[in-house]
């Protein structure tokens, strides 16, 4: 497993990308997998950015782990900001027009959606959100 | 993200490549907001996206509402798989125009 620590900071969710990408090129993980992983460390590593420690900078750590039957990759993203379940929120209404709609929410919906499993949990003053992509 | 626009008169053609995201959202949107007066039609051109997360959908839905407003429209071309996969789960398929 590799992990990295950074500040929770808007520019630092390129760093996180090209440090995850680097692992799953070398597991020739395939491009569309690839890119669907690339938007979830943008809504999970973002979402760290915008709330976990607002109006405060803090720290994130993101693991990345590649593992066999299935070949699959678990990311795990860890902060110890406010505790906050993404999962808990209800998915969002996805059929409603231009106008009613509400972009809120949409971004752990397609997380969700492109993913294989995603897990949360709150311990130790930490959040802890897993995901996994099956290659 | 790069951005290259082109005219022809009151179409205005938005070409894009890279990622568009939480970073480069922004980008996009000042873009679009200097291109809306005195368009009738904006063409976002996405051959050379390789993706987008929520924070690019957010840009595109007020960009799609301003045009509908002032009585143009807006079309997105060339979507990947990836990205038109982002379009299907979200049902932006259904409230945006994609060619």
């Amino acid at each position: 497993m590799n992990e990295l620590t950074v500040e929770a900071t808007p520019e630092n969710i390129e760093v996180i990308t090209a440090f995850v990408d680097e692992q799953l090129e070398r597991y020739d993980c395939p491009m569309k997998a690839q890119a669907q992983i690339d938007i979830a460390i943008d809504e999970l590593f973002g979402n760290i950015v915008r709330y976990a420690y607002h109006p405060e900078v803090g720290s994130a750590t993101v693991q990345v782990e590649v593992v066999n039957e299935p070949l699959a990759v678990v990311i795990t993203f860890i902060d110890q900001g406010k505790p906050y379940d993404p999962l808990a929120k209800e998915d969002p209404n996805v059929t409603l027009s231009a106008e009613e709609r509400e972009v809120g929410g949409l971004g752990i919906y397609i997380v969700k959606k492109s993913m294989n499993a995603i897990t949360y949990e709150y311990k130790d003053g930490r959040n802890i959100l897993k995901i996994r992509k099956d290659f | 993200m790069n951005i290259e626009k082109t005219q022809n008169g009151t179409e205005v053609t938005l070409t894009l490549s890279g990622r568009l995201d939480t970073v480069t959202a922004p980008q996009l949107e000042e873009k679009i907001q200097e291109s809306l007066e005195g368009t009738q039609k904006l063409n976002l051109d996405f051959e050379n996206l390789e993706y987008l997360s929520s924070a690019g959908l957010r840009v595109l839905l007020t960009a799609h509402k301003a045009m509908t407003k002032s009585g143009g429209q807006m079309e997105i071309r060339h979507v990947n798989e990836v990205i038109h996969e982002v379009f299907e789960v979200t049902g932006f398929l259904d409230v945006l125009n994609i060619v």
